[in-house]
């Protein structure tokens, strides 16, 4: 104990503290709450009763939760297939040029920028649905359209995927770009001499070298859109007609739909769900693609 | 070295302590500072013009004047179902603050109103309210828990600059529900602007479909001795769904967005982008404050009744109530407020001029078109009390002011109502925005899932 204290271990942990303290009680305590309200039915103004699992029941048992996942599910989906390869591209592009790219980056970086609630406002005045809308208006000039964008079940989605990738797309162009820096020259000066064209030196030399980064922007990617909540709420509120109801937005609804003190029960049942499942699909993913990584 | 590191630990530890009492000691609010008994009051919505807040604040003055034993701190406030839940949870809600009707049932039931009986019976006019309008703050025993400040019905909100625009005749409003599609379709083809549009999101929509349904003599809920029917696949529904579909998609005339909430539908009316809207008849006070209407523009008409005993019009209105969690002391001056700020004007002529002075010295709108909380002549005595100061463009709200007591007023549904709503918000979206929509379908579906609700108690 004393040689414990004279090696500096009381400073160590009293600089140690204020982290610990301000972790616990920010964010493992919720955690911790969340999962004992999960099995409590409370309005947090009474006494909360103890239900067992008959929030898990009940949310398994709303029709809108296979609606939520549905959505998400699509989401995901569209944000993985375009939103994806797309910075990818950027960053390689970018890697290619040896001028202004200082300037390009800021101009790739800057959609992050731009406050969430500020872009997504900014692009719901470009979604509008009238012919003279800002997209409509633009896309008129090739013939295409009017699209009714944000208004319409099948659209509504895609349109929210669309700015969900512009907002976030600089970011991952960052880190690739960065990922790009360090991949050996003389990789590509070996493939020059063995006459290798731009296309072979991109999948034999440069998709090798950043499959590191690329497993693990691919699951960060998978996690994010799974919680997506900032675009629907303020783009559609789950509209029209439940197309664009996500799980997020399901949680929020259950503890926050009724003004009379919402289903918190569910809500944090809800919440514990989709925790364990992106805790168990991220497991499953480093689990199979541990061959392929670089660490 | 050594030294260096022990004083950095001393000088850190002595932080950490610190903070960490600091945050121990910070107590909710401090109710009897210096003597005073401490109350927080809602005041108006957020975003509404300085000029009002300054009237706001007048009217603190005032009341501090009266009563140099209260200090009365005011917090922006705007009911919505989100932010009133978080703040009830979260045991952040201000001494005084408003909800609507539908929710004072069960707020009393839950016991998280203040007990006003006491009060409100010294300030005299406990048995002079309209017994329907007041059943609503009551507890079942007949304990008055919230205090009705005001009633509306809902009304027929239109732009006459787009009326005239359109070729139609501004103080003619329509009278039939034929009417309000025929004279969409001329404002959608002349002037390019929404001739008619419906509020679709949080609850909203929900809200108007029930009032088109009551319009057109449906009724969403029916209650069966201890237990509420859901009654939402009923022809006035169908009917409601049926015209909004005509107007949609064989019209076009209800415009290019199909979500809008109270708020933005506000917006886009004030700026002169809607012909009409249906909302409750006491909006133009926020359409100044938050939107800056020009007053030319604006409109009142009664909603159309279709014919036939059944159609009633949707009405509604805001409590006071008092935060159970205040002090005795506290409670009581909360209730002298609520008889200062909302109440006392409609019965005594002084009360009246001075608030309408006030208001309108400040460019605030007076002398809107009110329903009455107690009866029409004490409603009548006050608009007589505040005609020098009335500021609104009365002559265009007459059709409302005229044809409003001769209309049937039917309350809004009363239980798990805002849940209600929610699941009619996706049945009106769905209309709105899906040609194929099944109108008999998302009815049957909707009374079921409504049905579900209900029967959860």
């Amino acid at each position: 104990m004393r040689t414990w204290v004279r090696r500096g271990g009381l400073s160590t942990l009293v600089f140690l503290l204020p982290l610990l303290v301000i972790f616990g009680v920010f964010s493992w305590l919720p955690i911790v709450r969340a999962a004992v309200m999960s099995v409590q039915q409370t309005n947090l103004v009474t006494a909360p009763k103890f239900v067992g699992l008959e929030n898990f029941q009940s949310v398994l048992a709303d029709p809108l939760f296979w609606t939520a996942v549905r959505n998400t599910g699509v989401f995901a989906l569209i944000a993985l297939v375009f939103g994806y390869p797309i910075p990818l591209v950027v960053a390689v592009l970018m890697g290619e040029v040896r001028r202004f790219r200082g300037l390009l980056s800021a101009i790739a970086y800057l959609p992050v920028v731009v406050p969430p609630v500020v872009a997504v406002l900014m692009w719901k005045f470009f979604y509008d649905a009238r012919p003279d809308g800002v997209f409509n208006t633009i896309l008129g000039w090739v013939g295409l359209g009017p699209y009714r964008w944000l208004q319409s079940a099948t659209t509504a989605m895609p349109s929210l995927v669309l700015e969900a990738t512009w907002a976030a797309a600089g970011g991952t162009v960052i880190i690739y770009l960065a990922a790009l820096i360090g991949v050996p020259a003389e990789l590509y000066d070996a493939a020059d001499v063995d006459g290798a064209s731009i296309w072979q030196k991109i999948w034999h030399v440069t998709l090798p070298q950043l499959r590191g980064v690329l497993l693990v922007t691919l699951i960060l990617q998978i996690i994010g859109t799974s919680q997506v909540f900032l675009e629907p709420f303020l783009f559609t509120g789950g509209g029209p007609a439940n197309s664009t109801l996500t799980v997020l937005l399901l949680i929020y609804n259950y503890a926050f739909g009724s003004s009379l003190g919402g289903d918190y029960g569910a809500a944090t049942a809800l919440s514990l769900m989709l925790a364990v499942f992106l805790a168990a699909l991220s497991a499953v993913y480093f689990w199979l693609t541990r061959s392929w990584s670089t660490s | 070295m050594r030294s260096i590191r022990k004083a950095a630990t001393a000088v850190s530890a002595v932080l950490i302590a610190a903070g960490l009492l600091a945050a121990c000691s910070t107590s909710p609010g401090q109710p009897d500072a210096g003597g005073k008994t401490a109350i927080t009051v809602v005041s108006l919505k957020p975003g509404s013009e300085q000029s009002a807040f300054d009237a706001f604040e007048n009217q603190v003055k005032q009341f501090e004047a009266a009563n140099p034993d209260i200090d009365v701190t005011s917090q922006e406030y705007e009911w919505t179902g989100p932010t009133f839940t978080a703040q009830l949870a979260g045991g952040t809600l201000p001494t005084v603050f408003t909800v609507p009707f539908t929710d004072g049932k069960s707020l009393i039931e839950r016991g998280q109103l203040a007990d006003l009986s006491q009060y409100v019976r010294a300030f005299g006019y406990a048995d002079k309210f309209n017994p329907t309008v007041l059943r609503s703050g009551q507890s079942a025993d007949g304990g008055i828990f919230g205090v009705p400040t005001a009633a509306y019905g809902v009304g027929l909100h239109y732009n006459r600059t787009l009326f005239k625009q359109a070729g139609l005749d501004p103080d003619k409003p329509p009278a039939t529900w034929d009417e309000v599609r025929s004279y969409a379709k001329q404002i959608a083809e002349r002037t390019g602007q929404a001739g008619y549009a419906q509020m679709t999101q949080e609850n909203t929509g929900g809200w108007m479909l029930t009032s088109l349904t009551y319009a057109l003599g449906g009724r969403m809920q029916v209650a069966n001795g201890d237990k509420v029917e859901a009654t939402i696949d009923n022809p006035g529904a169908r009917e409601a769904l049926t015209r909004l579909r005509e107007m949609r998609w064989q019209d076009n005339s209800m415009g290019s967005n199909f979500l809008y909430d109270w708020g933005s539908i506000n917006q886009e009316f004030a700026a002169g982008r809607i012909g009409m809207i249906m909302a409750g008849s006491d909006i133009y006070e926020s359409l100044v404050q938050q939107n800056n209407i020009k007053p030319a523009d604006y409109g009142l008409a009664v909603l159309p009744l279709a014919p036939g005993g059944s159609a009633g019009l949707l009405g509604g209105g805001t409590l006071a109530a008092v935060n159970v969690k205040a002090s005795p002391k506290q409670q009581a001056a909360a209730a002298k407020w609520i008889d200062f700020y909302y109440m006392s004007k409609f019965l005594k002529q002084d009360a009246a001029v001075l608030d309408a002075k006030t208001l309108s010295e400040s460019k605030q709108p007076v002398g809107l078109p009110k329903l009455p909380i107690f009866d029409k002549a004490t409603l009548d005595q006050y608009n007589q009390w505040i005609k020098p100061y009335v500021n609104v463009p009365l002559s265009q709200m007459r059709s409302f002011n005229e044809g409003i007591f001769d209309q049937e007023l039917a309350g809004e549904p009363t239980a798990h109502t805002q849940e209600m709503y929610a699941v009619l918000d996706t049945v009106v979206q769905a209309v709105l925005t899906d040609p194929g929509a099944n109108i008999d379908q998302l009815l049957s579906t909707a009374d079921s899932d409504v049905q579900a609700i209900l029967d959860r108690g």
